[in-house]
């Protein structure tokens, strides 16, 4: 099986975990997919399911989101596929997904198509570069709406002019436990970016994960908001490790991150949320080689796989919260107990 | 930590609001959450982006007399801003000028910059072109490098007198 993106750790991995790069489309002449009808969503999903490559190597997979089960929908957002919304499956939405799970196409969310790259670690150029290449294929065969002064015509005004989100992924335990996170915050909504918990609007951060991303799409070139982001995050990145070093200096830390590693190899029932807390230690440990027995990549996928649509696709049945830390516990014992 | 509704099973879903200051927060098991239309993954109804992607903070002020519509969604202004958002694309067009305060509102600035769509019109293409060929052209002057200024000039007629080689 190919290696997922968010099986791996990339560039200034020890920091960010992750980048993604979004962008709104829309088509002329059809309403916004809130006001559209049964026949016309159809008639958005057809010529892309028919444009993308359904054969060979690069064929994606091509799926309406009514034929998955729940639990295969949430364990997509869990992996950072589709948004939350996405996942409620409303009639006449689809998805397009690259073999690799980096690119996809959402069909019918919030705007008619939403196309996103996601690239492990700090890669907001590679991300871009990938969604912008599938931006290209559509548009030469689309008639997207767009207009001279506003950009690309999205239902939500948030996303006028280049239609384009770009985010990163970033662990922050440092900063968050010196009780700066609100602060940076502020300073990042003065430069037109916003912070948030880890899948995105509306959801709380869980083991120091952050979402860094641009705000404005207006009047900014796509280049620009990226260098713009770019800066902010070297920045952000150099004060989480400054404050680690100062944490390094003190044997609490060291204690904190062995005893975490020491409750996750033992543990008989983790909840998702002490699972989150203790996996954030580890890995703050791991990033600054406290800890040499567990590698990122390892990490990564845990934090996919032991969230709880990800735990009940892998039982292959609904799983009560009792019985799901459970099956949390044994997962991360056993993948933590075969590095060491 | 048990449920506050049902007090028998472990909360698992935990909501906080605020409300003019005052928070209040619900610990809730997968069954009862499930009952009040919480979901896993679910957003509770409010949504930050949705109040700033409003198109409107305040009603806009509509006059009854208003009888424009949306040539492609027969939307009305008043519909829109009720709604807080339109209903297709054209709607931007149809209603530019009174939604141009709004999105000043939310991005600062009116003017598009960035990728220009493949099949928009060819000007919208060769304006942003221009735009980007002065501004080069501008700072080559302003750091007297003047050797790459005759190429950018010529590209710069030659757009003007529409030719686009």
């Amino acid at each position: 099986m190919t290696t997922k993106w968010y099986q791996q750790s990339g560039t200034d991995g020890d920091v960010v975990v992750s980048t993604r790069i979004r962008l709104a489309r829309n088509l002329n002449h059809m309403p916004f997919p809130s006001s559209m009808t049964a026949e016309q969503r159809e008639e958005i999903i057809r010529p892309i399911f028919e444009a993308f490559p359904q054969d060979g190597t690069g064929a994606f997979q091509c799926m309406r989101m009514t034929d998955l089960s729940p639990l295969e929908a949430l364990s997509m957002v869990e992996r950072h596929l589709i948004s939350p919304a996405f996942a409620s499956q409303d009639e006449g939405t689809a998805l397009l997904l690259s073999p690799d799970e980096s690119v996809s196409v959402m069909i019918n969310e919030e705007d008619h198509i939403r196309i996103q790259a996601m690239c492990a670690g700090l890669a907001l150029d590679e991300a871009f570069r990938a969604a912008n290449c599938w931006d290209d294929f559509l548009d030469s065969r689309l008639h997207f709406a767009f207009d001279d002064r506003l950009g690309y015509l999205t239902q939500c005004p948030t996303n006028l002019g280049t239609g384009m989100r770009a985010s990163v992924m970033l662990h922050l335990p440092a900063l968050q436990e010196k009780g700066v996170i609100q602060q940076l915050a502020n300073t990042v909504s003065k430069l037109g970016l916003t912070i948030r918990g880890m899948y995105g609007e509306g959801s709380r951060p869980e083991g120091a994960m952050y979402q860094l991303s641009n705000q404005v799409t207006l009047g900014i070139t796509e280049q620009e908001a990226i260098e713009n982001l770019k800066s902010i995050v070297a920045q952000i990145i150099k004060e989480e490790r400054q404050y680690r070093e100062q944490l390094r200096q003190s044997p609490s830390l060291e204690d904190r991150v062995y005893r975490s590693l020491g409750v996750l190899q033992n543990a008989r029932l983790l909840t998702g949320k002490e699972f989150m807390t203790l996996i954030s230690h580890v890995r703050m440990g791991v990033s600054m080689n406290v800890l040499d027995t567990v590698d990122l990549n390892c990490i990564s996928s845990l934090m996919v796989d032991a969230q709880p649509a990800a735990l009940m696709r892998q039982a292959g049945e609904k799983l009560e919260p009792a019985e799901r830390d459970a099956r949390r516990a044994a997962l991360v014992r056993d993948r933590l107990t075969k590095g060491a | 930590m048990y449920c506050d509704h049902c007090g028998k099973r472990p909360a698992t879903t935990h909501i906080k609001k605020t409300v003019n200051g005052k928070t209040t927060q619900w610990n809730l098991c997968a069954h009862c959450a499930a009952e009040q239309g919480i979901g896993a993954m679910s957003m509770t109804g409010f949504d930050l982006n949705d109040f700033w992607g409003s198109l409107f903070a305040q009603p806009a002020k509509v006059s009854p007399q208003d009888t424009v519509r949306c040539e492609d969604c027969g939307r009305s202004f008043k519909e829109i801003a009720e709604l807080g958002r339109p209903g297709c694309p054209t709607c931007y067009r149809t209603f530019y000028d009174r939604l141009l305060p709004s999105i000043q509102r939310i991005h600062g600035k009116t003017q598009h910059t960035g990728k220009v769509a493949e099949k928009a019109e060819e000007s919208v293409k060769k304006d942003h072109e221009l735009k980007a060929l002065r501004e080069q052209l501008a700072q080559h002057i302003q750091n007297q490098e003047y050797e790459q200024c005759a190429a950018l000039r010529d590209r710069i007629r030659e757009l003007e007198e529409g030719e686009t080689t």
